[in-house]
């Protein structure tokens, strides 16, 4: 398996996926540079990872959708290519529309950083199906705009295409307000594209991959991601 | 505590080396120049007797951008005329130091070839005017402190002090200050993994700010900010250069008064995805070898830059103001030299490399300029446009050994206050009659209760190496590249060192070690922020010696150097002073352990555990947060502290650790053994461990309130798993530590008693009090 994963000025959580794909998981991973216009051959998964791309001081991911290596992305999305989006990455692929909604403020307009439940929604995407649906994950986040929210009609088709993969609950899976950390609509934590290879989520699997750090739970997506690839 | 070793200053032989440069021309005065006198000179923050002294060294008189030069760099902010004397008695050798006080940061070996780099410095004053910025342009300045030095910033901690929360004007402050750490730290994408916050009136007009971070590096990368080889081109690289910031040093330098709003245009604005860039390019040029010295702009901006890198290098420096980068036209050479502008650095690179160096720095989207060359003069000279505009001997401006160094040996008396205020009597001390509700009331101060408001902003997990978060008595995060760990944490009690200041010295710094060795580490070094008022009143200045005596015996009782360090005076409103308040950072190194890193949590971990305390229990109430928060009294002497005991102690919690004997361990501090108890059995919660009761009972001598809330030094509450106890308790006799069986964990209730009285609470009102004191903070 390959995975690619990207950097653009102002990433920080690149050498996180690095370390964790590379030196937990023993995967091969290439960081590939944002000007680069093309990924390296045969690259199956580009995790597009968290920080602050070009210090995100216009809106979040807002520049980084308009780097040459994102047009390569955009190609690997067409061929069914997976593409991983986290935190930034998330608000990253939301800005370029490879999957539906936007990131706003926090709702109490402050830098959170935690962790959350999150409760598994699909358990047959290439990114979970590792995990029993309904299975409730501990994973960290760390974002001031994780704010998730989309038009009604757009809402519609997320469900009725169950594009929803994770939402915020409680340790037993129960959706409250107050387990929804940022205020997101539907505490929608986690959203699909249409044709389920692109994912984008607001916590950070990769933080949550080592005994030693917290917690494993984030292997659990990382293992569906290197079986889906594995059986294809 | 920047420059120590000895240099002679060279003569100004050579005429400059800047080809536009007309040789050996005294510098002249721009058209732009106001006049200079005595009474310019006192608005820039120099005494008469400085002023005389200036003219004396030159045999003439300054120029306006001359006199702008001697202004900082003998303002108490960059010179540490005051300080310095008193900083010699510092321990600051040790086999694992590679570079001491002096640099932008220490260096300390930690084992396969890599080492650590760390500094804390403060950023109180513009804070306290623009608390968002302010803070922000703190935890920027202290990056790159430890970036310069070759090493890879990997943790932040900071050290907050403010008003009375209940106070709106405090409340805006500690909002500001907490984003401005977390919109900063958070951008870089360096955690930041603990600290404290402390409120007290003392703070309200003037809030501290002190940040800290921490580093990595390989030995072979490790380098300084120093100037040398002549002809070395000297490079300009990071943000533009503006008007912001002018003055700051000297601004850090004066007391806030009521007109400190008006000097808003001298906190500096911060761009953290600069600082990210600079980060990167920095770290990536420092690795190519293309460089000879590098320094932050920080305090003083390019002047002091290039007159310290200039003065380390045993150097001359000539500086091209005009091709420095500008954001603003129409600045003239005194404006260019003094700006604080944020994110620029200055680096001397090998001669022929410019276009490596450029070329490197374009990756990230960054450019050099070269401003200047090294030369052999020993002098600084600014030209613009070829015109020479200042020229002055290095020595005089940064060798505080040389005779032309303004150091300050100012007038010292113990204060009048103390007689009264040290003293108390217990019959003062009315004994309460709900022991319970003390605990309640001191979980619930804000100084004590649950931090999770401000942690929560700080992201404190990037970089996947944070062992143990915020919220337990050090950070302990790993080291990827060596297989170790590294604790850390800050401390310093205002209080003690107000009511106490020798004592309190020496309690700051065994507090701060015994912090991180709890945790299972051993304490390597330190670095220190030393916070106190307007040192030209006696009685600040006693307090100042006092506090630094105490600090330098317990750092040498202890064997731990001081590597680096910050000095901040004239922290005071128009109220008065705070209290005394040196912080220090104390950083430790934890061995793995059957392969494993394995840090000691503060909190219980499960259930029938027996609980241990270590340490001798006095009847000690003076100096106590009990005593400030449930009586209002901030009396009595603090806590005596015997460093041998302490030294003990801190070897046998690292040694219990290192044999897997603890399930816990919490030092003993703000509130004593009663909250202490408290914290074990509640702070597991924001780890996502379960709360644990626990069922204790202390037999010492004493009344019931000092027993429980007393602050006596050198304690720790400890819980080791019933199969461990006969070890640990054979291994603290071998270590000739005190250490009394005090009862189990289990149940949902904290049940604690001693002669004299108890307490016994659910955990659940314990965990309401703790956990809510900043509740309500973002409504208003």
């Amino acid at each position: 398996m390959r995975f690619a994963v990207l950097e653009f000025p102002g990433s920080n959580c690149d050498h996180d996926c690095v370390h964790t794909l590379g030196t937990v998981l023993r995967q091969k991973v290439d960081l590939v540079w944002h000007e680069n216009a093309a990924l390296p051959s045969r690259t199956d998964c580009v995790v597009v990872p968290g920080g602050f791309s070009y210090g995100d001081y216009l809106r979040c991911g807002a520049v980084a959708r308009f780097s040459p290596v994102m047009k390569a992305v955009f190609a690997h999305a067409r061929r069914g290519g997976l593409v991983w989006g986290i935190c930034n990455g998330f608000q990253i692929l939301a800005e370029s529309h490879l999957v539906p909604g936007a990131l706003l403020r926090n709702k109490d307009l402050r830098f959170l950083c935690r962790d959350v439940y999150l409760r598994v929604e699909r358990g047959d995407s290439a990114f979970t199906h590792a995990v029993k649906p309904g299975r409730v994950l501990r994973l960290p986040i760390a974002h001031g705009e994780g704010n998730y929210f989309c038009e009604p009609d757009t809402l519609k088709r997320l469900l009725d295409g169950r594009q929803v993969a994770f939402r915020y609950c409680d340790v037993d899976g129960h959706l409250t307000p107050e387990s929804n950390p940022n205020g997101s609509l539907e505490s929608i934590a986690g959203v699909l594209n249409e044709a389920g290879n692109v994912l984008g989520m607001m916590p950070h699997p990769e933080r949550a991959s080592e005994a030693e750090l917290g917690g494993t739970d984030g292997l659990a997506l990382f293992e569906s991601a290197l079986h889906a690839l594995t059986t294809r | 505590m920047k420059k120590t070793t000895r240099r002679k200053p060279s003569t100004p032989a050579r005429p400059a080396a800047s080809a536009s440069a007309p040789a050996s021309a005294a510098p002249g005065r721009l058209p732009t120049d106001p006049e200079v006198s005595l009474k310019l000179a006192r608005e820039f923050g120099l005494s008469a007797h400085e002023y005389g002294r200036i003219e004396a060294i030159l045999g003439r008189l300054p120029t306006y951008t001359e006199l702008g030069i001697f202004s900082v760099m003998w303002s108490e902010h960059c010179s540490y005329k005051t300080s310095k004397p008193h900083l010699r008695g510092f321990p600051t050798k040790g086999r694992r130091v590679l570079q001491g006080p002096g640099e932008n940061a220490g260096v300390l070996d930690i084992g396969g070839g890599w080492a650590t780099a760390f500094k804390i410095e403060s950023h109180n004053h513009p804070s306290a005017i623009e608390p968002y910025q302010g803070a922000a342009t703190g935890v920027g300045g202290i990056l790159r402190d430890v970036f310069t030095m070759g090493a890879r910033p990997i943790a932040n901690l900071n050290s907050l002090r403010f008003g009375p929360l209940s106070d709106p004007h405090v409340r805006r402050l500690v909002k500001g200050v907490v984003a401005g750490i977390g919109g900063y730290g958070n951008c870089v994408g360096i955690p930041t993994v603990g600290g404290e916050v402390v409120f007290d009136p003392v703070y309200r007009d003037n809030c501290l700010v002190n940040a800290f971070a921490l580093g990595v590096l390989p030995h072979k990368r490790l380098i300084t900010g120093k100037a040398s080889g002549l002809g070395n081109p000297v490079m300009y690289i990071g943000s533009t250069t503006g008007r912001d910031g002018i003055h700051g040093a000297t601004f850090a330098s004066v007391d806030l008064d009521a007109e400190a709003g008006e000097r808003r245009s001298a906190v500096q604005v911060g761009d953290p995805f600069m600082e990210k860039l600079l980060l990167e390019a920095t770290l990536e040029l420092i690795e190519s070898g293309h460089l000879v010295g590098i320094q932050d702009m920080g305090a003083a901006g390019m002047t002091s830059s290039s007159v310290e890198m200039a003065f380390r290098g045993g150097a001359g420096i000539d500086v091209d103001v005009d091709k420095v980068p500008r954001r603003e036209s129409g600045m003239v050479p005194y404006e260019v030299m003094l700006s604080e502008s944020q994110e620029r650095m200055l680096l001397v690179a090998k001669r022929g490399r410019e276009k490596k160096v450029e070329a490197i720095l374009n990756k990230w989207g960054l450019h050099a300029s070269v401003v200047g060359r090294v030369t052999d003069s020993g002098r600084h000279r600014v030209y613009e446009r070829g015109v020479l505009v200042s020229d002055l001997p290095i020595a005089a401006l940064a060798d505080d050994h040389h005779p032309d160094f303004p150091l300050v040996r100012r007038p010292m008396k113990r204060p009048a206050y103390l007689a009264k205020a040290a003293s108390l009597k217990d019959s003062e001390v009315p004994l309460p009659g709900d022991l319970g509700g003390v605990l309640l009331a001191l979980l619930a101060s804000p100084s004590i209760a649950d931090k999770g408001w401000v942690f929560g902003q700080y992201d404190h997990q990037v970089r996947t190496n944070t062992l143990l978060k915020p919220g337990s008595d050090a950070a302990v995060i790993r080291v990827k590249e060596n297989g170790k760990g590294l604790a850390m944490a800050v401390d310093g009690n205002g209080r003690y060192c107000w009511l106490g200041p020798r004592e309190g010295g020496r309690l700051a710094v065994a507090e701060a070690c015994r912090n991180v060795a709890v945790s299972g580490a051993t304490p390597i070094g330190l670095s220190d922020c030393l916070n106190f008022g307007n040192p030209e009143d006696p009685a600040i200045m006693w307090q100042f010696a006092e506090v630094v005596k105490g600090m330098a015996e317990a750092a040498r009782a202890l064997g731990v150097p001081v590597i680096s360090g910050n000095v901040s005076l004239y922290n005071q409103g128009p109220l008065g002073a705070i209290d005394p308040t040196p912080i220090v950072a104390a950083v430790g190194l934890l061995e793995p352990v059957a392969g494993r890193l394995r840090p000691v949590p503060q909190w219980f971990q499960g259930l029938g555990d027996r609980v241990y305390l270590a340490g001798t229990t006095r009847p000690e109430l003076g100096a106590s947060e009990y005593l400030q928060v449930v009586h209002g009294l901030k009396r009595g002497l603090p806590p005596r502290l015997d460093l041998a005991a302490e030294a003990r102690l801190q070897k046998f919690c690292v040694l219990a650790a290192s044999k897997q004997l603890l399930r816990s361990a919490h030092d003993l501090s703000d509130g004593g053994l009663a909250v202490a108890a408290a914290e074990s059995c509640i702070s597991g919660l924001r780890h996502g461990a379960e709360p644990v009761g626990a069922t204790l009972e202390l037999r010492a001598r004493g009344r019931a309130d000092a027993l429980l809330f007393g602050e006596s030094a050198s304690r720790v509450l400890f819980s080791a798993a019933p199969g461990k106890a006969a070890a640990l308790e054979a291994l603290a006799r071998a270590q000739g530590v005190p250490l009394a069986e005090l009862g189990t964990t289990g149940g949902r209730s904290l049940r604690l008693s001693c002669p004299g009285g108890g307490i016994d609470q659910d955990l659940q009102p314990l965990q309401d009090a703790w956990l809510n004191a900043f509740k309500g903070l973002d409504e208003i």
